[in-house]
């Protein structure tokens, strides 16, 4: 059977399976996804601690303008206001790129999400969001990669990719993935003490993981350089500008545009840390917002028809807390919000269980409480890109129950 | 021609005091000689096997040590690092003050840029990280910034284990501060990484490891990375801080991690007893002594039960101590140990007829860690032909065994980071308390594989700044010399395929005539080597 013909098969059998089950909000993703075409998942982690009330502030809820004297969003329709999503929230103005995605509802938003068993370290948060075990330090692989294992899908050199220059916890583990600072840093000299000869040195290697690998490596490399994939230039007049989140994107789309079999991309931002001058509409946070929307609008418009196929997962290790402290910043804290962003998502809804930021709705009386975990959100992803069934062996000890993102 | 004397005193068996105290040992024959195996390797084979496995790999000069003292008696040499002179590397690292400092002073010599600039009056309200980084540029020290210390801690980990002439106690820091790994990301730790190391893990590596174990249980890089300075007795508050009570963290790291293994045979109600023996175990001021400090108030004065063991009320600070003993020489720490240490030394997956042998020296012995290691040496295991060569190198033993096996030296400044960084292996940044891992598989992935690639082909053509390697020389034909350096790098004979890749890769396709006007190009060549699979191994 050919790759195209196994890959088509799998596809088939697995949308049906699935179709019993398919979460609400990735409903049309199935419906539409034509069969032989791969699916992909793409995950952002904001490490730090990113501010979801900041992000997508409540700003229908009387106790937060209270909680956050001077860095809360202005309502609606006012100078720096948010754009409006509902009766209760609004989206980030720097967010404003998104805006037409959330129109034609191809963006949900989960708010409230966190991750049980809180622990304000952002060390332990970012572990255990990783490994996908709560509590468990010492699981060795990632809930990514045990999702990959136990999917079908295309064999080839980039079928999981983590555009970031180490392998992230939630893709270590038995099923291969490449870990690229970017496209354009993997590739070799050329030519004959390049990697013409290393080609011919790792076939002829002993080693079997070795000469595996390196024959991974090579096929990947010649894959990259015939499609000239690190050059591939945007499609469709999207812009990506310079920020780090933007390039790393651009080699995602490059990624899935080329058809090289990208089935799971992974990457992270950094700057979410903010205990000090988070800023409103303006400042710290509204710097990286610009730059993460802008990058995902551009990503959206790039990949063009595959954005039908594509699922964009945005989290983080837990949100901060409900009142800004001294240094008009605020300080670590539980839940924040996700961005679930793709052609086949039905968007357009907040979703996720948000309590309210009244004193008694509060965790500990100080941090947004959880009104989703993370990982039901993440299984219910990963079921929908890569087919897995069994969410006790991707997270171990959780019962994901019924699809918390509802019915569209 | 004065190592070749050298070594033939060596062999006799006299313990004559060696002139050249830069090149022999001064009490080879004070230690105890190992009783090896038969071994049937030759010569070369050995003592490359035993830099592979007790060094970052073969230096020329550390390879024709070895194969002057003889394998046995250079390891009793390394067991004993006090005997070895090593004032070149010590004069190296007196350029790295902040690696005698505490941590009360290192947060005073390189203090976070905000704390800076609050001091001398620049406002950093409202302002985005950028703009700051421009206004602290004109009023910070950069040489005086928290990354200084990291710097300098990476820098002198990478060069004394490049240049050290005490070879195995390197190897060993490696793996022990990775059994007790603390990661330099997690807040405060960052201040406190490096009197870790010094204090808790440098001074113990070849002691007893029951030392070894309350030096680490008793630092507050340890207390601070697994929280159980935060860990209080139920219902405590604390003034500043509020409601406070019990974290397990420490307590199952030290019992599945540090001491018996996942499977050692505790429960969960043994973390949480372990956990209440170790309330009150805590730092004072985190951000600016960073000492250990033990809190009575904090602390769980209730009677506690441990594996069985009935432990009193009221013992205070000793519980912890109580725990420790009884976890340090548990039979399934000597195990658990057994088995690791045979990983790193011997293969990914020793034989348990080894690990029983090692684990029953280590209980007979109390723990005693170089006895330990001398039972990995001396073992039928450690010689054989499955182990030699069997393991995949670590970025960190990579990079190392690759400036070594030239002769070269490294500054260990950015560019080596940023290459270990590339690989997968950033120094002293391991998130998880696992660790790094001791097998081969998360070390082989495409994207690691290019960096490796990479890292010797830049290394090779003197394009990694601050790390030098010299070149061999290339006089003879072709063959000749690709044959030569193939052997000086590798320590084996080329294949023949491989052997006929590297010839045409270096400018001599298969059939053609050699040219004397265009000489092999030494560095293109040992870029190849260092690229190889082959030398992926060790």
């Amino acid at each position: 059977m050919s790759t195209f013909s196994r890959r088509l098969f799998l596809r088939s059998a697995g949308a049906l399976a699935a179709l019993g089950s398919v979460p609400g909000f990735l409903g049309r993703a199935l419906a539409a996804s034509p069969p032989g075409t791969g699916r992909t998942l793409v995950l952002i982690f904001l490490r730090g601690g990113a501010d979801g009330l900041s992000i997508v502030p409540p700003v229908g809820d009387p106790a937060y303008r209270a909680a956050r004297p001077t860095i809360a969003l202005a309502p609606p329709g006012s100078d720096g206001g948010v754009l409006r999503l509902d009766d209760v929230f609004g989206l980030h103005p720097a967010l404003a790129p998104l805006l037409p995605l959330w129109s034609e509802r191809t963006l949900a938003i989960v708010h409230a999400a966190g991750l049980p068993g809180a622990t304000r370290s952002h060390f332990d948060a970012q572990d255990f969001c990783e490994s996908g075990t709560p509590g468990t330090k010492s699981t060795a692989d990632g809930w990514l990669n045990r999702a990959v294992q136990r999917a079908s899908g295309p064999e080839g050199a980039f079928r999981v990719v983590a555009v970031q220059p180490t392998l992230p916890r939630m893709l270590v583990g038995d099923a291969p993935a490449v870990a690229m600072s970017s496209l354009g840093q993997f590739r070799l000299p050329a030519g004959p003490g390049g990697s013409g000869a290393f080609d011919a040195l790792y076939a002829q290697a002993v080693d079997t993981a070795l000469r595996t690998t390196g024959m991974e490596t090579f096929e990947a490399l010649r894959e990259a350089g015939s499609a000239k994939l690190a050059q591939l230039p945007p499609d469709n007049g999207a812009q990506y500008g310079t920020a780090p989140i933007a390039r790393r994107l651009q080699d995602v789309a490059r990624l899935i545009r080329s058809g090289v079999g990208l089935q799971v991309a992974v990457t992270d931002m950094g700057g979410w840390d903010t205990h000090v001058g988070e800023g409103a509409e303006k400042g710290q946070l509204a710097t990286r917002l610009s730059e993460l929307g802008g990058a995902l609008a551009a990503f959206a418009r790039d990949l063009g028809a595959r954005w039908g196929d594509t699922l964009v997962v945005v989290m983080t290790e837990f949100g901060r807390t409900a009142r800004e402290n001294g240094n008009r910043g605020t300080d670590h804290g539980t839940a924040s919000m996700m961005l679930v962003l793709g052609g086949g998502v039905r968007g357009g809804r907040v979703l996720g269980g948000y309590r309210g930021m009244d004193r008694a709705q509060l965790f500990e009386e100080r941090d947004l409480a959880i009104g989703t975990d993370v990982r039901s959100v993440l299984w219910e992803s990963a079921r929908a890109q890569l087919g897995v069934r069994d969410a006790a062996a991707v997270f171990p000890g959780f019962s994901p129950g019924p699809s918390v993102l509802g019915e569209g | 021609m004065r190592f070749l004397l050298l070594g033939a005193v060596l062999l006799l068996g006299c313990a004559t005091a060696s002139p050249g105290a830069a090149t022999a040992p001064a009490s080879a024959a004070g230690a105890k000689a190992l009783q090896l195996p038969a071994v049937q390797a030759s010569n070369e084979q050995q003592a490359v096997h035993v830099l592979d496995r007790l060094a970052y790999g073969p230096s020329p000069a550390d390879l024709r040590q070895v194969e002057e003292m003889g394998p046995a008696a250079w390891i009793a040499w390394q067991l004993r690092p006090a005997d070895i002179d090593d004032s070149r590397v010590d004069r190296h690292l007196a350029d790295f003050p902040s690696l005698r400092m505490s941590t009360a002073e290192l947060v005073a010599e390189y203090p976070r840029a905000r704390k800076v600039a609050a001091a001398k009056g620049v406002s950093i309200e409202g302002k985005t990280p950028e703009a700051l980084r421009a206004e602290l540029a004109g009023v910070v020290d950069p040489f005086h910034l928290p990354r200084q210390v990291g710097a300098e801690l990476i820098a002198a980990r990478l060069i004394r284990a490049t240049e050290s002439r005490r070879q195995l106690q390197e190897t060993l820091v490696d793996f022990w501060f990775n059994h007790f790994n603390v990661s330099a990301d997690k807040g405060a730790v960052r201040w406190m990484v490096s009197p870790y190391e010094r204090e808790a893990i440098r001074p113990h590596l070849f002691g007893s490891f029951r030392d070894l174990l309350g030096a680490v249980a008793h630092h507050p890089a340890m207390l601070f990375y697994l929280d159980n300075w935060m860990s209080t007795r139920e219902g405590f508050s604390a003034p500043k801080r509020g409601r406070l009570g019990l974290n397990e963290n420490y307590a199952r790291e030290l019992l599945e991690l540090h001491t018996l293994g996942v499977d050692g045979g505790y429960t969960q109600a043994d973390v949480r007893e372990v956990a209440r023996c170790f309330t009150g175990w805590g730092i004072r001021k985190p951000n600016e002594e960073g000492t250990f400090e033990f809190h009575p108030a904090a602390h769980d004065r209730g009677a506690k039960r441990v594996l069985g063991h009935d432990i009193p009320g009221g013992g205070g600070m000793e519980d912890g101590e109580r725990v420790l003993d009884l976890l340090a020489t548990h039979p399934s720490t000597a195990h658990f140990l057994a088995r690791k240490l045979a990983q790193k030394f011997v293969m990914d997956s020793p034989p348990p007829e080894l690990v029983e042998r090692v684990a029953q020296v280590f209980l007979r012995t109390n723990g005693d860690l170089t006895a330990t290691y001398r039972a990995l040496f001396e073992s039928p295991e450690f010689w054989s032909d499955t182990a030699r060569g069997s393991k995949v190198k670590t970025p960190l033993e990579f990079t190392v065994s690759a400036v070594r096996a030239l002769g070269g030296t490294t500054a260990g400044d950015l560019p080596m980071v940023q290459a270990l960084n590339r690989m997968g292996q950033p120094p002293y940044r391991a998130q998880p308390p696992t660790g790094w891992p001791e097998v081969a598989q998360p070390w082989v992935n495409p994207g690691a594989l290019v960096a490796r690639i990479d890292f010797g082909l830049r290394l090779a053509s003197g394009r990694l700044t601050g790390t030098e390697v010299p070149l061999p020389p290339v006089d003879g034909t072709p063959d000749e010399v690709v044959d030569r350096i193939a052997r000086a790098v590798l320590h084996r004979p080329l294949g023949s395929e491989t052997r006929a890749t590297v010839l045409a890769a270096v400018g001599v396709p298969e059939g053609m005539t050699y040219d004397e006007r265009r000489p092999v190009d030494a560095a293109r060549l040992v870029g190849l080597l260092l690229g190889s699979a082959e030398f992926q191994k060790q």
